[in-house]
């Protein structure tokens, strides 16, 4: 958490179903959980009901650490919808948790140019409270 | 050449065309470029509606297009996974004709693309809105643009820039030499002829990619004839024989793909050229879907052209361009000459005029072996033929 929240995106939010309720429900409280696999024991995203390594349908949550590294990343610059015409430019990324799951995100605290980000960059997911349900993890580098 | 497998020339392509009107056609429906492309290729096949006992689409589903068409299939799929939908029904064609079940199967294709922009709705419970479009990643330019990125770190960033210009630049000189390429079409407001500093110069879409990194989105459609071993004899074009296919996906949602440097083509080009009996030495023309510049350059790794990370200097130097020694999408592309939407459908359109010696200024000679590849979706599916005029 900070005390400056990242820049408002408007919709499209998610939709949160009986199968991903609970993520949903823990990124309100700033916490960041992940399904995780009780026959291989690994955690992976999104939340499904049966794990997608070994396909087994005995699943847990667990808290992730929110700590990981930029895994890929775009400056975008022509909004792809009219709904974030308001937004570009901004730096979507895939983040990989140190749990080893890959979280899609956008990255918050830097100048949306491609220099101010790097392919490994370690950082912290926080959350942006972007409607009174919905909390989206977002990640703020180091 | 070794032998291919049972499945080798089971099954060929007679008839390839596209709509009366591409590029910028707003006066037009895709379901109009559908019937229009129908009837064009049946005719470019010797055929007529009446021949045809199998309907293939994707997107709009083969019960509104045969409707339209006044048509009863036998036979009907709408698999849809992404652009390279219209190579797995050549390979789903091939299944149900060596299964004795049709003789002539039509795949059509019509899309709007630039004029409906804007699009359809969207699942809100599916994967991608729940968890990819809240931070807008929306569209392919965005996904594809983060692999990318990924690939330039692993790769250098420079020689990969410079092995995507190279990609931009020498597809479009093949478009010039192509009649119906949007960037000889009235309403082309671009460059035509373009070099290095208009590539770099190009302003951007979603960093690492320039708009001439980016396919264009133009309207149009396409329509192809495959048909069994017996009429494909009797045809009154040169064939062009399926010696080979494969198709597969391993993600949907670019956050879900295994690895953003390769695609499943990795799997589907070694399956189709084992089965056509060929190696990449063989082959004469190479069709490989062009979404973006990066999509070729993971593609020809992926199939086995070269090896990881060494794309940028297999294409370098215009190599792939009209004068190379290593021809690909001589059509123009999905980059310079149509993207409705779903592209597959005009890789196999150039492959066959190519196999059959009718692309005009721009004819590769001697050619008689064709690779065509489609990509789909956010890199998600994979589809390879390999196509022979003997």
């Amino acid at each position: 958490m900070t005390n400056q929240p990242p820049a408002r995106m408007p919709l499209p939010l998610p939709t949160p179903t009986q199968e991903n309720d609970f993520y949903w429900e823990k990124c309100k409280e700033h916490e960041l959980w992940l399904r995780s696999c009780n026959a291989c024991n690994e955690p992976y995203f999104y939340p499904r009901d049966m794990c997608p390594e070994c396909h087994s349908r005995d699943t847990t949550w667990v808290q992730a650490s929110g700590r990981g590294e930029v895994h890929a990343y775009a400056v975008v610059e022509r909004p792809p919808t009219p709904a974030f015409a308001g937004e570009v430019p901004f730096v979507t990324a895939l983040i990989k948790l140190e749990e080893g799951p890959i979280l899609p995100t956008r990255i918050v605290g830097v100048e949306p140019v491609p220099d101010a980000v790097s392919i490994g960059m370690a950082g912290q997911i926080e959350f942006d409270d972007a409607s009174e349900t919905i909390s989206l993890p977002v990640f703020r580098p180091n | 050449m070794t032998t291919g497998s049972d499945l080798s020339r089971v099954a060929a392509i007679i008839g390839v065309d596209e709509s009366d009107e591409m590029g910028h056609v707003p006066h037009k429906s895709s379901m109009q470029h559908h019937a229009e492309a129908a009837d064009n290729a049946l005719r470019d096949a010797g055929l007529t509606l009446d021949d045809v006992d199998a309907l293939f689409c994707a997107g709009v589903g083969t019960v509104s297009v045969a409707e339209y068409l006044g048509i009863v299939p036998k036979y009907t799929d709408t698999t849809s996974i992404g652009g390279s939908s219209f190579l797995a029904h050549v390979e789903h064609a091939m299944a149900a004709i060596n299964a004795g079940l049709i003789d002539v199967a039509l795949i059509t294709h019509g899309e709007a693309g630039r004029s409906t922009r804007g699009r359809v709705g969207r699942d809100p419970t599916a994967a991608g809105s729940q968890y990819e479009a809240p931070y807008g990643m929306i569209g392919a330019p965005v996904a594809y643009a983060m692999a990318c990125s990924r690939y330039m770190h692993m790769y250098g960033p420079e020689r990969v820039r410079q092995g995507m210009a190279d990609v931009s630049i020498a597809t479009r000189k093949w478009a010039l030499q192509n009649p119906k390429s949007f960037v000889n079409h009235p309403s082309w407001i671009g460059p035509a002829d373009v070099g290095y500093e208009d590539y770099h110069d190009s302003r951007w879409i979603a960093w690492p990619f320039h708009i001439m990194d980016c396919c264009l989105v133009t309207d149009g459609g396409g329509a192809c004839v495959v048909v069994s071993a017996d009429v494909a004899r009797n045809a009154k074009k040169k064939p062009a024989w399926i010696l080979g296919s494969a198709e597969g996906h391993d993600h949907q949602i670019i956050s879900q793909m295994p690895d953003l440097t390769r695609t499943i083509a990795h799997e589907t080009g070694p399956r189709s050229m084992q089965m056509a009996g060929v190696t990449h030495d063989d082959i004469d023309l190479t069709m490989i879907y062009d979404s973006f510049t990066y999509t070729v350059l993971t593609t020809l790794e992926s199939l086995g052209y070269c090896g990881p990370g060494e794309a940028p200097d297999f294409v370098a130097n215009l190599r792939t361009g009209p004068g190379g020694d290593f021809p690909m999408n001589t059509s123009g592309g999905g980059l310079s000459y149509a993207h409705t939407g779903m592209y597959g459908m005009f890789l196999l359109i150039e492959a066959t005029r190519q196999l059959r010696g009718e692309s005009g200024d721009r004819q590769v000679e001697d050619c008689n072996l064709s690779l065509v590849h489609g990509t789909g979706g956010e890199l998600s599916s994979t589809a390879t033929l390999v196509l022979s005029n003997s």
